[in-house]
């Protein structure tokens, strides 16, 4: 029997100090129970965070939406103000897992989301520098239809398994932390760290980070901002590629903002900032979209099985932001 | 003598409702919604232990020891049950009868021969416990090389199945003057059977006498198998499996898991609950093994079908030849002057293949259905017409009559219903925006195979009926058909009639495999509900005590529960049976006859496969036929894949219920969805092992992938398939979805993929 001792606080203060003797986070359960269950985490402290008062509330206001860590990935997905704000957060939301996990999955653990390496979940591989630092890559060479292409290294090709992140990182939301230090905003793009040389460390946290929540600014392409998920089955399935991208125009026809965020082919949720480069500023014309969308996988380095994703990928992109314009006219 | 022996002739055929034939719901269903019905792993059962098994992380080789001391040490552990620890079983017959060729059986083998395979069990007070100490476990290899699927160099070619061979004509020799001939090869991937009740159970021994709560599709087959096993008669071992949470040919036999399961009950002198985990359960048993085709086939310009030679390989294991026949629909679906089949089967370091639903009909037709889409655009003509031009108007394997075949009909309606006339042939000329839509079509068939079943049917004083068998129902619905019969049978209303199944102890019944049950039930139940009605009767007017014996009458009618005399006089059964001191008037019939069996036959017959009758066994050639007509839609650019709709025409003789049997049709054609577009076991072949083994990782259609479905019957009974009409169902529905949906992906998009699954990114790598 996996023993372990469990932890109900009241307060971030308890939690802080929980976490500070070695304790691991808690939210819905669906990653930490499933991956203990696999014998990849083995917690010692569970620290339930889902009576913590006061990070269970969405807020829209003119400028910006404040959601917290503890809402429920339905609810959010729900949320009448948000959607009508923010409509690629729901959309992302609901292409996410089923309806069952997202009735218990919380939006700070969605955040914190593992990947879904088959040979980071299985701990009969001796090889995955994000278990076991330095004792290698496992996936390299084998099953890969699913491995990352863009920010890779020889260390991991692992992909983030993300719907949502990916949306967040096309609004520019910014991560709300608690520590024992005091509340800290960080950057979602600096939240996610690719794997370089280690690929354990995953995420801009601190060790006694807790996620609090989540604010996303109201930029009009942000407002009409869309999430697209592609995949073999239709449901209940991670991304073969995914995209958030939001868009405004001037009056004058041309490329104001423009957000692309990349899903299901990154070790990382992925804005392709040389898309964006290529047609900001410029008239969003059918051959500028393709030559722009050529760009995205120009840095890919893909793996045996997934090169299909080379061609998958711009195209996803054409095709987004070809309908964006057209629903725009 | 007493009244069940006694030669009467009493009663009309025409008695009773017309019920068998209506459409019911399943008698089963609300207590399943509910959440009250009690599957096997769910019995209540005192001072249960838990048993997890622990597997192997190599794929060949030799376990050298296993380091025990840990898990042995830990909490709540009972014992640890090792290949150094553990004594080898008695080998059981195989369940065609064969004797086997080794004289142990070692469910805890150290000689690995895949990655997954069973090498301990840890048994504790709780699963918790069992499955924390099972990974406290060391194990110790000598890893050998490893053979990881058809493809591996060293996997060779394998060896032939003579048994397999089919011939007639001369197909080299047409081939070679055929003016038209395709030469292709069709590959199918390892598929794994993956219902959603766990594979499991719980074995409790009494002394000598063994009890086993597990799910079970033949349980007098696998009651043999743990018989043997463990030195027993037959009648020491019960097996109870009061439903089936999905099985799709996957729980007819006893596996290496049961072994274990009863083992550790016997040692520990407790119940031992054993469940396979999901993982477990791509590893604790096979599905259906990866396949490989290839078809030759030679026509005239005009597409008349001269000659088809066939060579199959599938995969098996180390240590056992699992057959999957490639040839089963090749030479039968069309008319054919020349034939030649041989398959091979090739071992590889996997898990022991399994039957999955339609084993061998389904890829078999996957070629063949495919191929003739090949033909019909090399040779220029429309698919449908082109089966029409080749239909066979009889069996040409056998040469025998067809007894029924409204393949024809089942075309006919199909096209009709989907509206194929306006098709435009040209691949690539239907498009709905950004969507290729392609139309595709394909046949298929599944054989009536016939063994004898038994069945008790009891009349009892309240005036309800009893109807016992040990047949399983695997959801498709047998405690409502045989409810239907046995109402029909007695008219009675159905719900007077109580059906007991699923206890090895009640009266023989063979697999529930191979789409027999319905047709073989049905009879046996049939027949003992006349016999029970004509105890009645003879008891009602022979019994000095009964209120009829004055009638005068010489024959009773049975009528709503009255017993009616001709000149009108009635009598309802309690009374009957009540004035005549009786409980129940019951009468247990088979139908080893029927077969052209003997009673000293009974016992092989219900325990082993060897009685099965061949589809051709008899003046006839016996089968079920089906026509699919499907839509998809393809966005190639987003390499997206989507069915559209699905129109299916069936002929499975008589439907005892078209409800149950629509839902039979359907779930087949749902599968072979799957099948067609998403299931596959992908292997590291630097490991020969299995990386998707989770229901997240290997794809089964979620309701989203599942488009309208509109089945139609176009069957009639046949007298020669089963006593009372039917053919068979619930193997058919999946047989030529594959086909049809890869003919319709290429006259979407000109692209013609010959391995399942049919996925996006292969039709990009397509080009």
């Amino acid at each position: 029997m996996m023993d372990f001792s469990y932890m109900r606080p009241a307060s971030l203060e308890a939690a802080g100090a929980g976490l500070a003797s070695g304790g691991t986070l808690l939210g819905g359960g669906t990653g930490l129970l499933d991956l203990a269950r696999l014998g990849i985490a083995q917690p010692q402290a569970v620290i339930d965070l889902t009576r913590l008062p006061g990070l269970d509330r969405i807020e829209v206001t003119g400028t910006e939406a404040r959601i917290g860590a503890l809402i429920k990935m339905s609810r959010l997905a729900a949320h009448p103000a948000m959607r009508a704000a923010l409509p690629a957060v729901g959309q992302s939301l609901l292409a996410s897992a089923s309806p069952q996990i997202r009735n218990m999955a919380t939006i700070g653990g969605n955040l914190l989301q593992r990947t879904r390496c088959a040979y980071f979940r299985d701990a009969s591989f001796g090889s995955c520098n994000r278990r076991n630092p330095g004792s290698g890559c496992a996936a390299i060479g084998g099953v890969t239809r699913g491995h990352a292409l863009l920010g890779t290294s020889a260390h991991c090709i692992a992909t983030h398994p993300g719907d949502l992140a990916v949306a967040l990182v096309a609004l520019d939301a910014v991560v709300e932390t608690w520590s024992p230090d005091g509340p800290r905003a960080l950057s979602i793009h600096d939240f996610f760290l690719a794997p370089g040389a280690t690929p354990e460390k995953e995420f801009a946290l601190a060790s006694g980070d807790i996620v609090t929540g989540l604010r996303i600014p109201l930029a009009p392409a942000a407002q009409r901002a869309r999430y697209v998920k592609l995949r073999d089955r239709a449901s209940y399935e991670f991304a073969a590629a995914s995209i958030a991208a939001g868009l405004s125009l001037t009056d004058d026809g041309r490329v104001a903002d423009i957000r692309i965020a990349l899903g299901g082919v990154a070790t990382i949720p992925w804005r392709a900032r040389a898309v964006e480069a290529a047609l900001r500023g410029q008239r969003p014309t059918p051959a500028a979209i393709a030559a722009a969308a050529a760009l995205a996988m120009r840095e890919a380095e893909p793996q045996h099985d997934n090169r299909h994703k080379l061609a998958l990928v711009p195209a996803l992109i054409e095709r987004t932001l070809t309908e964006m314009i057209g629903d725009a006219a | 003598m007493s009244p069940l022996d006694a030669p009467v002739k009493r009663g009309g055929a025409g008695d009773g409702l017309p019920v068998l034939g209506a459409a019911l719901s399943r008698l089963d269903g609300v207590a399943k919604l509910e959440g009250s019905a009690r599957f096997a792993l769910d019995q209540p059962v005192e001072g249960l232990a838990h048993a997890v098994l622990a597997r192997a992380s190599i794929a060949a080789g030799r376990l050298l020891r296993i380091d025990t001391a840990a898990a042995e040490a830990a909490p709540g552990v009972l014992a640890v049950l090792t290949p150094q620890n553990t004594a080898p079983l008695a080998a059981a017959s195989s369940w065609t009868g064969a004797a086997p060729a080794r004289p142990h059986y070692r469910p805890l083998d150290a000689a690995i021969r895949h990655h997954g395979q069973q090498v301990a069990a840890v048994v504790a007070e709780t699963l918790e416990q069992a499955a924390e100490a099972a990974r406290l476990l060391v194990m110790h290899y000598e890893k050998a090389p490893a053979i990881t699927g058809l493809d591996d160099p060293c996997a060779g070619d394998g060896t032939p199945i003579d048994m397999l061979s089919k011939s007639w004509g001369d197909a080299a020799a047409a081939l070679e003057k055929a003016p038209v001939r395709l030469t292709l090869e069709y590959r199918t991937p390892r598929e794994f059977n993956m219902p959603i009740e766990p594979h499991g159970l719980i074995a409790q021994w009494e002394g000598d006498e063994l009890t086993l709560w597990e799910p079970s599709q033949w349980l007098d087959g696998m009651a043999r198998t743990y018989a043997e096993w463990f030195g027993l008669r037959f009648d020491q071992v019960r097996i109870i499996s009061p439903y089936i949470g999905g099985g799709f040919g996957s729980k007819a036999l006893a596996l290496p898991h049961g072994a274990i399961a009863a083992l550790a009950a016997r040692q520990l002198g407790r119940p031992v609950k054993l469940a396979l985990t999901r993982s477990q359960t791509f590893t604790g048993l096979g599905g259906r093994p990866a396949t490989r085709q290839v078809l030759e086939l030679g026509a005239t310009a005009g597409g008349r079908l001269l000659a088809i030679r066939q060579r199959g390989w599938n995969e098996t294991s180390m240590d056992a030849v699992s057959v999957e026949p490639l040839g089963s629909v090749t030479g039968l679906m069309y008319a054919l002057p020349h034939f030649d089949s041989r398959q091979n089967v090739v071992p590889v370091h996997t898990v022991q293949p399994g039957a999955k639903r339609a084993p061998g009909e389904n890829p078999s037709a996957f070629g063949l259905e495919s191929a003739i889409d090949e033909l019909a655009h090399e040779v220029g003509q429309d698919p449908l017409a082109l089966r029409l031009l080749n239909y066979a108007e009889h069996d040409h394997s056998s040469g025998k009559p067809w007894s029924t075949r409204k393949l024809r009909e089942a075309l006919a309606a199909g096209a009709v219903a989907f509206g194929w006339d306006r098709r435009d042939p040209t691949p690539r000329s239907m498009r709905d925006g950004h969507q290729l839509i392609g139309w595709g079509m394909a046949a298929g068939t599944y054989p009536v195979r016939r063994t004898a079943g038994e069945a008790l049917v009891g009349i009892l004083a309240d005036g309800s009926v009893e109807v016992a068998s040990s047949t399983a129902d695997m959801g498709t619905g047998a405690h409502t058909i045989l409810a239907q019969t046995a109402a029909e049978a007695l008219g009675l209303p159905i719900g007077r009639v109580r059906v007991l199944l699923g206890d090895s102890r009640l009266p023989r019944a063979p697999v529930t495999g191979g789409s027999q049950m319905a047709g073989l039930m049905t009879g046996a139940v049939h027949k003992a509900a006349l016999a029970a009605r004509e105890a009645l009767i003879e008891l009602a007017l022979s019994d000095p005590r009964s209120p009829l014996r004055g009638s005068g009458a010489n024959t009773l009618r049975l009528e709503g529960g009255l017993l009616v005399a001709p000149d009108g006089a009635a009598c309802d059964i309690p009374s009957v049976l009540q004035a005549t001191g009786r409980a129940r008037v019951e009468a247990l019939r088979d139908t080893l006859a029927e077969n052209r069996l003997k009673p000293e036959d009974h016992y092989r017959n219900f325990t082993t496969v060897s009685t099965m009758r061949a589809p051709t066994d008899g003046d006839y050639s016996m089968h079920s036929w089906c026509a699919h007509f499907v839509e998809v839609a393809v966005d190639e650019a987003l390499q997206t894949i989507r069915l559209r709709r699905v129109v299916s025409a069936f002929d499975s003789g008589r439907l005892y219920n078209p409800k149950l049997a629509a839902s039979q049709w359907k779930g087949g054609i749902i599968m072979g969805i799957g099948q067609a577009l998403l299931e596959e076991g992908l292997v590291d072949h630097r490991h020969a092992r299995l990386m998707n083994d989770n229901l997240g990782d290997y794809l089964l259609p979620t309701n989203a992938d599942i488009p309208e479905i509109e089945v139609i019957d176009v069957g009639e009974p046949d007298p020669h398939a089963s006593a009372l009409g039917g053919k068979a169902v619930g193997e058919l529905g999946i047989v030529g979805v594959a086909p049809a949906i890869a003919n319709a992906l290429f006259h979407a998009t000109g692209k013609r993929l010959r391995s399942l699954p049919l996925t996006a990114h292969r039709l990009a790598e397509a080009g």
